[in-house]
């Protein structure tokens, strides 16, 4: 089995590897959309979607109906809606532009998934991390990849060709060019910290989750710890690049109906659900290896020292997964935190948004980057 | 008219700061997430009916069985959406309740007009229609809709009043002091 994978061409190992990743994370958004409904709905009160049941299912004793109070049958019948009804494309918009929004944003969306690490296994008393592309340009990929979804939202808004749509993709271009840059900013003290003066720079993602499972207190202390200014706007920030609540001016209900989507509908709206979930998840994921420490189970508490404790140094499959359940768990973590602020916070109004992102988290940034700077100039000296 | 300027507060640094109230807020929101939901699964639970509640209008009879209704058609005159429809009739020989003259040979009520307003059960001089507490009607044609004599007999049973208003009359007739 083993002899027969790496027998194989490397491309047809990265295409099933890749294929595998995305099989993944599709099912892990549409089973946030799930999570949105349920969460918003525990906290307003409401039990959430509990109804639906496909027949065979309901003759399980104990499975059965607890599978349909979890609303799990919901997600797959509205799955099933979204592929099978009408697919209405209105008279007045660009055809091929209309078509083409959903797929773009769905694009960088999942591509941004090949150079985050998701677990590692231990070999030869070396932790390995999982990825399909341990390429050391990591970070940078990342933003440049997922700042190519806002064509996508600005394309859906202009192809729509009316008001509302248009409105939305106008914000959302201000919005996503206002908040890149503080979110760029808030990682640097980061790759300040890890790139000693003198040695190989590199800005891999991995490299900073190994950085975190060092031994010794200093060496063991997740980011989020020593720079927590620069968790918080990473997070702030991130909450604007991902459109989320209070910052989701591109859709914005109440005022733009439905801003950029607005003449979408069926399997194409579907799409952009689903991106904005998976962008959701790779966002989340960024800020756990940043700032969480990655796949390490807790802080000071290496995964390497956890192999230890559970004899698990020569089962790199077990491992595996293991350190993939751990980084999923903190990444489930995130998405219900991303969902208890959405329905926490009321949006803002589009001027303090811009009015926070340029005079407030900018500013902070940067002086936060200073701070950092200086700090670890003498600290390394 | 003078103007009142309202003192507003300066905004205390923690408001400002924003963070701090979106803490408690979030606090607040994760108390709700694990309280227990408020929903009612309705057709599997149904909620507690208050009394005086106005379900649907039914005709009553009273506790010997004769059916109250003397068809004055109060009702179908003061019902505002005319939802009712009487047809007077005499009472049938041999029943035991001659004296009373009148009663309704037919008497409909369309669910589809009522509109659950209770002026026919506060105009009844006879306490004859009562609008009880059943609140969920269906049927899948407008004929269906329309309740007849006996389904309104057959929804509104028996009132348990202590009145005998016509066997006392009947009474007082026969002792010869009929008013």
């Amino acid at each position: 089995m083993v002899d027969f994978w790496f027998s194989l061409p490397l491309v047809v190992q990265g295409l099933l590897k890749g294929l595998a990743v995305i099989l993944v994370v599709f099912p892990m958004s549409s089973l946030c959309t799930m999570a949105e409904r349920k969460v918003s709905a525990w906290i307003q009160g409401r039990p959430g979607p509990n109804r639906t049941i496909v027949p065979w299912a309901a003759y399980v004793p104990v499975i059965g109906p607890l599978l349909q109070r979890m609303g799990l049958f919901q997600l797959a019948a509205d799955g099933l809606k979204f592929l099978v009804k009408e697919e209405p494309v209105p008279g007045h918009v660009n055809k091929p532009y209309f078509t083409l929004a959903p797929l773009i944003a769905m694009i960088p969306a999942l591509t941004t998934v090949t150079v985050v690490p998701f677990g590692a296994y231990l070999s030869g008393g070396q932790v390995v991390p999982l990825v399909l592309a341990n390429v050391d340009v990591g970070l940078l990929a990342v933003f440049a990849v997922s700042s190519l979804g806002i064509y996508s939202l600005i394309l859906a808004g202009w192809a729509s060709n009316s008001k509302y749509p248009f409105l939305g993709g106008v914000r959302a271009s201000a919005q996503l060019i206002s908040y890149e840059l503080s979110l760029t900013l808030a990682v640097l003290p980061v790759f300040l910290w890890i790139n000693a003066p003198g040695t190989a720079g590199t800005l891999s993602l991995a490299k900073v989750v190994e950085f975190q499972s060092q031994p010794g207190f200093w060496g063991g202390t997740w980011f989020i710890f020593t720079m927590p200014l620069s968790a918080l706007i990473f997070i702030i920030a991130l909450f604007a690049e991902t459109n989320r609540q209070p910052f989701d001016m591109p859709e914005s209900e109440s005022d733009l109906v439905g801003g950029f989507h607005t003449e979408y509908g069926a399997f194409k709206w579907a799409l952009f659900f689903v991106a904005e979930y998976a962008n959701m998840i790779v966002g989340s994921g960024v800020f756990t290896l940043l700032f969480l420490g990655g796949w390490n189970p807790l802080p000071w508490i290496p995964l390497a020292t956890l192999a230890g404790w559970l004899h698990l140094g020569g089962h790199p499959l077990i491992l595996g997964l293991l350190s993939i359940g751990i980084f999923i768990g903190k990444i489930a973590f995130l998405i219900f935190f991303f969902m208890w602020v959405r329905w926490t916070v009321p949006r803002f109004r589009y001027d303090q948004v811009m009015k926070i992102g340029w005079q407030k988290l900018l500013p902070l940034a940067i002086a936060n980057l200073l701070v950092y700077a200086l700090g670890i100039a003498f600290l390394t000296k | 008219m003078a103007i009142i300027t309202i003192p507003r507060k300066p905004l205390t640094f923690s408001e400002r700061a924003y963070l701090p109230q979106i803490a408690a807020g979030l606090r607040i929101t994760l108390r709700h997430l694990f309280k227990p939901s408020e929903t009612l699964q309705y057709p599997e639970e149904r909620p507690s009916i208050p009394p005086g509640y106005r379900g649907a209008p039914t005709l009553v009879m009273d506790p010997n069985g004769r059916e109250k209704c003397v068809s004055c058609q109060l009702c179908e005159f003061v019902c505002p959406p005319k939802a009712i429809r009487i047809a007077p009739g005499a009472v049938p020989e041999g029943s035991g309740v001659e004296h009373v003259e009148k009663g309704p040979q037919a008497f409909d009520i369309d669910m589809l007009r009522c509109i659950y307003c209770g002026l026919c059960e506060e105009v009844c001089p006879e306490e004859a229609i009562v609008l009880q507490t059943q609140y969920s009607m269906c049927g899948t044609s407008r004929e269906e809709m329309v309740n007849h004599k006996d389904k309104l007999y057959e929804m509104g049973g028996t009132l348990p009043d202590q009145h005998y208003k016509w066997d006392k009359k009947k009474a007082a007739e026969e002792a010869g002091n009929a008013h």
